[in-house]
């Protein structure tokens, strides 16, 4: 019964998932307690460490709590769509995950010889365009919940997000784009089992990663780009007013996103379940054949160690993500938008250009790409630093007279 | 790799997992939403308590009031961006097979044939992006932009 289970793809695919939200939905709740934990290890305190051993059972006491507190609505709120919104971010965020290839193929030993599974929830052609698609209706979530709660905060908060996340969902594409124009599928293990048999895609196309990450800091809503939900200026914007578990929904469903877009990041830039780069070359050195084993074999040890090594990366991300949020300042509203619109979208477009013009050449040189694209980095750098005007800074009013303009500073402002 | 897997057996899930993961979160959201409604928890209500937040300020008006236009200027422009990059996936699919082979073997275009199938498709391109950018160039020079 199990062996015919685990011995159709469906089957194994359906298992994968059952176990995938498992993993996810505990993974999310103890992302919190690593948020408390890291943060306070960056500003010299101890965290969360009285629930438990290290506090390891904050979790579970913060579910509780969760469960057992008041749920509150507004009298004026649309009560319809102030229930609809976080269940929609959750159901949103939870669809996302299934197409990540996290296993690549398994044999098991029950089956004909020479027969291989697919280890991972789903696989569809359209891989990359699914989670582009599934991401950008997070929106609805936030945009619903800050509308639903008639609040001027709430609102402010969904409309900067709103805005923010439709923004940034356009240099993801231009940096994905340049990544089918290399690749030539949309699929995202044939992705990954090309950056196998070549180099990671972080090496080829490095502008692009760097596209990549800070469009999935903004398209998650985490800081610095966490202008929806500013303490300070909009209290817990599109969530002030949500309370219990429609309050954790919203947070499962940002961690799950969190989640989503580092999978994504590794898939797509580095090598997905490859443990190190250049494998494949690195196979042939004494000692470390088992590398280019991990990689390829389609032993179930093989498949586990691999699903280990792709949630390694995953977790790795999702520290580089809290880390930044203790580094790095919240940007400014007018920053933000202006670093999307007239830094990464002009950049975008210009790998997106040469990534074109070398393809219709037939790409002479394999680190050409990688080339043209730093070239492109160093000559937007140049232009920002000879044009004088900060791309973080104040700029000049449109109407040069208006005495209520603001001027920009003589020490302009940097982030 | 690739004969294994072309052998039987290995037919590739496709969009049933998917409605399948669908069916599940939509319990599970339901399930979150119904496990806060249990029944014994205290509640009290009253007409100040039941006013939105607005840091203890009584809201005046309501929060559903005109906002900035240029929210509306940025959705357009997504809109405009991102349906373009919609119709440049699949461009970049098929430029990437006809420039990797020289042409294509699934079809041909009629009058142009076979064999100037990447240029044309890379002319065909480069005239939608030079449109974009157009576009691109307008809006900037019209300050859309610009946030103060």
């Amino acid at each position: 019964m199990i062996q015919e289970i685990l011995g159709s793809q469906l089957g194994l695919s359906i298992c994968i998932i059952c176990l995938g939200l498992a993993v996810i939905l505990t993974a999310d709740a103890y992302c919190i307690y690593f948020e408390r934990k890291v943060s306070a290890w960056m500003q010299d305190r101890y965290g969360p460490n009285r629930v438990g051993p290290l506090g390891l059972l904050q979790p579970l006491a913060d579910g509780i709590k969760f469960i057992l507190k008041e749920e509150f609505i507004p009298a004026r709120a649309d009560k319809i769509l102030f229930y609809i919104a976080p269940a929609l971010g959750v159901i949103i965020a939870l669809v996302g995950f299934v197409i990540l290839p996290i296993g690549g193929r398994v044999h098991w030993s029950w089956m004909p010889e020479g027969t291989t599974l697919l280890a991972q929830g789903a696989s569809v052609d359209i891989g990359v365009l699914y989670l582009l698609a599934v991401g950008s209706l997070t929106v609805y979530g936030v945009v619903l919940g800050g509308w639903a709660s008639n609040n001027k905060y709430a609102f402010y908060g969904a409309m900067r997000s709103a805005a923010q996340m439709l923004s940034y969902e356009v240099p993801l594409g231009l940096a994905l784009m340049t990544l089918i124009l290399t690749m030539g599928q949309l699929r995202l293990e044939g992705i990954v089992t090309g950056q196998i048999d070549s180099a990671w895609n972080a090496f080829l196309h490095p502008v692009a990663f760097l596209i990549m990450l800070i469009t999935a800091l903004a398209e998650t809503n985490r800081a610095p780009f966490d202008l929806a939900e500013a303490e300070q200026e909009l209290i817990g914007g599109y969530h002030t007013e949500y309370s219990s578990m429609k309050f954790a929904q919203f947070f499962l469903a940002e961690y799950t996103h969190m989640i989503t877009a580092s999978g994504l990041l590794t898939a797509l830039f580095l090598g997905g379940y490859e443990v190190l780069p250049f494998s494949r070359l690195l196979a042939g050195v004494n000692g470390l054949s088992w590398l280019y084993w991990i990689s390829t074999s389609v032993s179930p040890w093989a498949m586990v160690l691999r699903m280990a090594v792709f949630c390694g990366k995953i977790s790795f991300f999702i520290f580089v993500m809290m880390w930044l949020r203790w580094t790095l300042v919240r940007f400014r509203f007018d920053q933000l938008m202006r670093l999307s619109w007239k830094a990464l979208v002009p950049i975008g477009m210009a790998i997106v250009v040469v990534q074109g013009v070398l393809l219709y050449f037939g790409r002479p040189i394999s680190w050409i790409s990688t080339a043209a694209e730093i070239g492109i980095l160093v000559i937007a750098a140049m232009i920002s630093l000879l044009s004088g005007k900060p791309i973080t800074g104040r700029q000049l009013s449109l109407v040069e007279d208006d005495e209520h303009a603001i001027r920009p500073s003589k020490t302009p402002v940097t982030v | 790799m690739t004969s294994l897997a072309q052998s039987a057996g290995s037919l590739s899930p496709g969009f049933g997992p998917i409605l399948f993961l669908l069916i599940v979160a939509l319990g599970l959201a339901a399930a979150i939403m119904l496990i806060s409604h249990i029944p014994f928890k205290l509640r009290r209500t009253g007409r100040v308590k039941e006013t939105t937040y607005e840091s203890g300020m009584p809201p005046i008006g309501d929060a559903r009031r005109r906002f900035n236009v240029r929210f509306y200027l940025v959705a357009m422009l997504f809109l405009l961006f991102d349906v373009e990059l919609v119709f440049m996936y699949p461009w970049a699919v098929v430029f990437f097979r006809t420039a990797k082979t020289g042409a294509s073997t699934d079809w041909a275009i009629p009058f142009i044939g076979n064999a100037g199938l990447t240029g044309f498709l890379f002319a065909e391109m480069a005239v939608f992006f030079a449109i974009l950018l157009i576009g691109y160039v307008y809006a900037w020079r019209k300050g859309v932009f610009r946030w103060e």
